[in-house]
């Protein structure tokens, strides 16, 4: 019984390595095999367009919603201090240090990158990756790094777009509905928000989570088994995985850029 | 016929392979060659191992040991590169066309020419629109593959795939699940195509008369093994079991009716019976 469970630990942890492994070299050779799309910018243009029209509306209008409830919950701890004034600056640093890459991340995983996982495996389930490589095509080269880089291009995009349509819910929520003084919340804006060191941090972040979620999907979809249930089972792991990844990445990026 | 090592385009020798290291064993000892400019077909049942055939061909797998040899090269030692110099000689229809399905019938005939030449549009299309013609789906080229037949869909896969006029063409289950016209015509479209691209064909099926039709080599595999081989005339004639009972259409014989495992006696307890 008790070698048995060591057995199984043993097991775990060995597939488990063995995956990390295989996801490394796979994200080695997407970055490797991608000097072709330097002559086809096109490819990665394309897939821009595909990536972003997927995302817009949700991410607007959830950047919309969100900038609302940040300006209410906003001014709700700022009265206490007699400092609603600031209620600018607050809505805008939440938003491009941490909810806009956050959320926006969130957001496209489920949007984005599901259907880059799910095209992927339907790809793979209906013998067209083979197809492509028997042509002598190569998929990594031609179906995921274009998508790969696409995804790292959009998702700063729209964390900016996010970021954007939230200031605007809370200016909405605080200046019009609330009655906080326009010209405060704006200039208290101008002159708290760093470019560099809030709104750079910000833009790494997102370019961060951009790497993992589409990483993610991609993986998950070229390595799914080639059946219904594989491509919804990668599906549902694409979430799953690139959701507690972009979090415990977005602990991890705040701690260092905290500490410098 | 295929006794002449300088006219054989590939071959596989002593092949044994299995899809993993628990998995059931495919092929096993497997010989078999091709000869430049011949329509060779491997004949066999359901999992008897055909398509891995043509997969160990195109580098899609290495073979757990023997050689699969390519125009003098062993496709198991090439590296990245090597395989795609490799597969650009090489054509394959898939069962099902494999077709791309967010491009259109054009783009799907055009896509190896974009990824492999430098030609200009125009040239392109001109190019595209011979090899359309050919099969006689040019006024379909502006039609996506979820709004054409299936058949339809296995002829745009092989515009496709002679695109570049590969000196091997390989042929996964061609009449698989197709009415009996779009079978004639695909019948027909291999063996023309053979011959006036002077291709060397594979063909991978278990449809006996049209394969004997058009054929001019058939190779019959069972349990990962050549069981007979000759040209269909001889074929036809001939008394081995096997080759009977597959020409035949027979439900038992050298392949077993039942799934093998333990016998009628044993699960109906029929022994114990007074």
């Amino acid at each position: 019984m008790f070698t048995h469970s060591v057995a199984r630990l043993g097991a775990f942890i060995r597939i488990n390595i063995t995956g990390v492994g295989h996801a490394s070299r796979m994200f080695v050779a997407i970055v490797q095999r991608s000097g072709g799309l330097l002559k086809r910018p096109r490819l990665i243009s394309d897939q821009i367009f595909f990536l972003g029209n997927y995302s817009f509306v949700i991410i607007a209008v959830s950047g919309l919603f969100v900038g609302f409830v940040l300006g209410l919950q906003g001014y709700y701890t700022l009265n206490r201090y007699g400092s609603e004034q600031a209620l600018g600056l607050l809505v805008a640093l939440s938003l491009t240090r941490e909810l806009g890459p956050v959320v926006t991340a969130l957001l496209f995983a489920g949007r984005a990158g599901t259907s880059l996982t799910a095209e992927i495996g339907l790809m793979k389930a209906g013998e067209q990756l083979t197809a492509m490589e028997m042509m002598a095509v190569d998929p990594i080269a031609r179906v995921l790094a274009p998508r790969f880089w696409a995804g790292i291009i959009t998702m700063p995009m729209l964390a900016a777009i996010f970021s954007a349509v939230g200031v605007i819910g809370g200016y909405l929520v605080g200046v019009p509905l609330i009655g906080v003084d326009s010209g405060a919340f704006w200039s208290q804006m101008q002159g708290g928000v760093d470019v560099l060191q809030d709104v750079g941090n910000g833009v790494i972040k997102s370019i961060v989570f951009g790497i993992a979620v589409t990483f993610i999907a991609l993986y998950q979809g070229f390595e799914s088994k080639a059946t219904p249930e594989g491509v919804s089972l990668a599906t549902t792991r694409t979430v799953v995985v690139s959701s507690l990844t972009v979090l415990a990445l977005d602990f991890l990026l705040t701690a260092v850029m905290f500490s410098t | 016929m295929q006794s002449n090592p300088s006219t054989v385009i590939a071959h596989l020798d002593n092949v044994t392979f299995s899809y993993g290291s628990n998995e059931r064993t495919i092929l096993s000892g497997l010989h078999i060659s091709f000869e430049k400019g011949k329509l060779t077909a491997v004949m066999g049942g359901s999992g008897s191992g055909k398509t891995t055939v043509l997969r160990l061909l195109g580098g899609l797998y290495p073979a757990n040991s023997g050689t699969v040899i390519f125009e003098g090269q062993d496709m198991g030692q090439l590296d990245h590169q090597g395989l795609i110099e490799a597969r650009k000689k090489m054509g394959m229809l898939f069962q099902f066309g494999a077709l791309f399905t967010d491009m259109s019938v054009f783009d799907n005939v055009a896509f190896p020419l974009r990824e492999h030449t430098q030609l200009d549009e125009a040239m392109i299309a001109d190019l595209v629109m011979l090899k359309l013609n050919a099969v006689g789906l040019r006024n379909a080229r502006d039609l996506m593959p979820s709004q054409i037949s299936g058949g339809m869909a296995r002829r745009v896969a092989f515009a496709r795939a002679v695109a570049l006029d590969p000196p091997l063409m390989m042929y996964d289950e061609p009449f698989a699940g197709l009415d009996p016209i779009s079978l004639g015509v695909t019948a027909r479209l291999i063996r023309e195509m053979t011959d006036a691209l002077g291709m060397t064909g594979v063909l991978v099926t278990h449809d006996v008369p049209e394969t004997f039709a058009i054929a001019d080599y058939v190779y019959f595999i069972a349990n990962g093994a050549v069981v007979a081989k000759g040209t269909p005339e001889s074929l036809k004639a001939s008394t081995d079991p096997f080759v009977r009972q597959f020409m035949d259409a027979a439900p038992d014989g050298p392949v077993p009716f039942h799934y093998p495992g333990a016998s009628l006696k044993d699960d109906f307890g029929l022994g114990r019976m007074v």
